[in-house]
């Protein structure tokens, strides 16, 4: 097959594209630019295009650049910054792999007749009642099925997870054995426009214009005050110039209005999360998903809880099995089936 | 230019034989390159490339005696960069590619102090020609004292330098675009216009440019500007009819194309053009597929291209911009190549027409 790599210079891709090339195939690697300011982490930086160019010379294959970053500042870093002046929580991350590392991408290769698309997620897509299904990854630890679950229909045909039914450490190994630079590059971890040393509160000054605002209790009284409540995220415990005393977390962000609510734990524990957006593998599926309890994976790492899905006057809704951490609007929440192996669909909280 | 690699690889500053060996031949080449340029050898001074003359030419003026930099809009990043850094002014241009000798008249009549004067001889994306006699009135009416430096990288094989030369003070190319070594240039410097180094040391090349000489870059560099200059004026015709040939079968078989500059106009050397709606990363991919080696615009540090800076200062629309394909000619194009290019590029343009309805 003649098979299109996404290469970030990150060890993943890079043994993707390792073993896609011993395995025999025609092999074109991509790194695709997204960000065109400044950053030190994360997979748009000059010296990771030259590990992903090295890698690829190294295993034999062309390697090319796609200036994505219009697309890039468009479908993720502005979404972002307004997120945070709507009061919602974003993930960039996931944006990034909806609209570039696939809708982008997919069309590309698909336009320059490519054969598949390759990343280096540990994810993998088996077939599963006769249709490609996202599954998790072999690596339990590192699985990457939460930030790709929007893969769907005719693109899970197309694409290609190489290192998904591996562990992290094999991969490594494979990475080493063939000599590559990238072979003990540490993970990325953070959003990848941001700079280590800006951080969130340094990158989104200049892109939007904070508030203070006042942090009152369930009664309304004032007990603190945040200088800029564009920052504060729901479930927040630090930063509320609260002082001492009982533990006391953030349950209600309004942006508008200028003000913070903080409670007790237990009030951040909901019964129903109302959510949107939602997107399905295959036809079918949501009536599928209707039908029965799931697992709800809320966060990219996070604890799975059961939940059914349910229409409600102006949307759908999870109730939840039992009372359930809430999750903060703008969040991914994603479907599993009950062996929590299968994505089934995922969507965004609402509110 | 090959003994001056491996046997003779004495230092020209010496005061042995082989340094003398050495030295004659820098002395040559440098006659060599004066008399394709029609200046005096010792104003021709040997560089790293185009983008060191350049760098030369803004950041030795400004510094040997302050002022602002001016630029067009449309220069390459080496002067371009060089006149930003120092607070410079940049020159709009026109929808055609030049600069308007009356527009940079009037700029220079309104701003005070100025240095230096950078305005290319031809565009290395667009291959837009400036007028530089005419550039050379507006800056001497208006700049009294402002150097005029000219970038002539992409002059050297399509027009005859002795023509350009008694306009500017200050002349620079690159080796490699003339079929010399990679990593080479010349910066002429007339006589009694003083500039800054940007090299200190040795005191080479009359304490312009310090640093022991790259002889057989030198070397090298001298046999490909007269083998260029001998054979410019046949080599000219030749290209551009298969230039004009190019341009015009592609805008007639591919109803997005569009010729960047007007009809017949530009140095013979380039064919630009926008194939609106495409997208230039993958039109370059099929290309290249093909066996067409063409370009965009300029890549940045991380190898993607980025939108073309000359296009967008011509105010040519986004949408022809990301479409852009710079086709570059030289002594070994042949028609067969061409044939090959058009067809190539009609093939790419309908396929990615064809997925795009």
């Amino acid at each position: 097959m003649k098979i299109l790599v996404a290469m970030s210079g990150g060890v993943d891709s890079s043994a993707a594209a390792l073993i896609l090339r011993e395995q025999g195939h025609e092999v074109v690697g991509v790194t695709m630019r997204l960000w065109g300011g400044e950053s030190d982490t994360g997979c748009c930086s000059v010296s990771d295009v030259d590990d992903a160019r090295r890698v690829a010379q190294q295993v034999g294959v062309d390697h090319l650049v796609f200036n994505f970053s219009d697309d890039f500042n468009e479908h993720v870093v502005e979404p972002y910054v307004a997120s945070h002046v709507n009061g919602t929580t974003p993930n960039p991350c996931i944006e990034c792999n909806r609209h570039l590392k696939f809708d982008r991408l997919i069309e590309r290769g698909r336009t320059l007749g490519f054969d598949a698309v390759a990343t280096g997620h540990h994810a993998r897509i088996e077939m599963f009642n006769g249709q490609p299904r996202l599954a998790r990854g072999e690596d339990a630890q590192k699985d990457q099925s939460y930030v790709v679950h929007m893969l769907a229909g005719a693109d899970l045909n197309y694409v290609l997870f190489p290192v998904g039914n591996m562990e992290k450490s094999q991969v490594r190994e494979e990475a080493t054995r063939a000599g590559l630079r990238t072979a003990s590059k540490p993970d990325s971890q953070d959003v990848c426009f941001i700079g280590s040393t800006i951080g969130r509160a340094g990158f989104l000054e200049p892109r939007l214009t904070f508030n203070s605002a006042d942090v009152v209790d369930a009664s309304g009284t004032k007990v603190g005050e945040v200088p800029a409540v564009e920052l504060v995220t729901l479930g927040q415990r630090r930063g509320l110039g609260l002082g001492g005393g009982d533990k006391r977390y953030v349950v209600a962000v309004d942006v508008p209005l200028r003000r913070v609510t903080v409670g007790d734990e237990a009030q951040l524990f909901v019964n129903e999360t109302p959510v949107g957006k939602l997107v399905w593998p295959h036809e079918g599926d949501e009536e599928f998903v209707l039908s029965q309890d799931v697992l709800v994976q809320g966060s990219a790492h996070g604890e799975r809880s059961s939940a059914r899905l349910t229409k409600t006057a102006d949307g759908y809704s999870l109730v939840w099995a039992r009372p359930t951490r809430r999750i903060a609007p703008g969040q991914t929440v994603v479907f599993y089936d009950s062996t929590d192996m299968f994505v089934l669909g995922g969507g965004i909280v609402t509110a | 230019m090959e003994p001056f690699g491996d046997v003779m690889y004495a230092n020209p500053s010496g005061s042995h034989k082989f340094a003398r060996e050495a030295r004659r031949a820098i002395d040559e080449a440098r006659d060599v390159v004066a008399s394709a340029i029609g200046c005096r050898p010792g104003e021709v001074v040997f560089t790293s490339g185009g983008t060191e003359g350049a760098n030369s030419a803004v950041l030795g003026a400004v510094r040997r005696s302050g002022g602002r930099a001016v630029c067009t809009a449309t220069e390459h990043h080496a002067v371009l960069h060089c006149v930003e850094h120092v607070d410079g002014v940049v020159v709009p241009v026109t929808p055609q590619g030049p600069v308007d000798p009356d527009v940079l008249r009037e700029l220079l009549a309104n701003t005070s102090n100025v240095s230096v004067v950078s305005v290319m001889a031809v565009n290395n994306e667009t291959g837009a020609i400036n007028n530089l006699e005419l550039v050379s009135h507006a800056v001497r009416g208006r700049a009294e004292g402002a150097i005029l430096h000219t970038d002539a990288v992409q002059a050297a094989c399509w027009i005859d330098l002795r023509t350009v030369w008694p306009h500017v003070d200050v002349l620079t190319l690159s080796a490699h675009k003339f079929g010399g070594p990679k990593g080479m240039g010349v910066m002429v410097v007339r006589e009694g216009v003083h500039l800054e180094p940007l090299i200190l040391g040795g005191g080479q090349e009359r304490d312009r440019r310090s640093g022991t000489h790259n002889v057989a870059g030198i070397v090298g560099t001298a046999t490909a500007l007269r083998i260029t200059d001998e054979t410019r004026e046949h080599e000219v015709t030749r290209i551009r009819s298969l230039r004009d040939r190019l341009l015009s079968e592609l805008t007639h078989n591919i109803d997005c194309a569009v010729a960047t500059l007007p009809d017949g106009e530009g140095s013979a050397g380039t064919a630009h053009v926008c194939l609106e709606g495409l997208e230039s990363e993958s039109l370059l991919y099929l290309l290249d597929s093909a066996g067409v080696c063409v370009s965009a615009a300029s890549a940045c540090a991380s190898g993607a291209m980025e939108p073309s800076h000359v296009l967008a200062a011509m105010g040519v629309p986004k949408a022809r911009i990301n479409g852009s394909l710079r086709f570059s000619f030289g002594h070994t194009t042949t028609d067969d190549d061409i044939s090959s290019a058009i067809a190539a590029t009609v093939a790419a343009a309908q396929r990615l027409t064809a997925v795009k309805s």
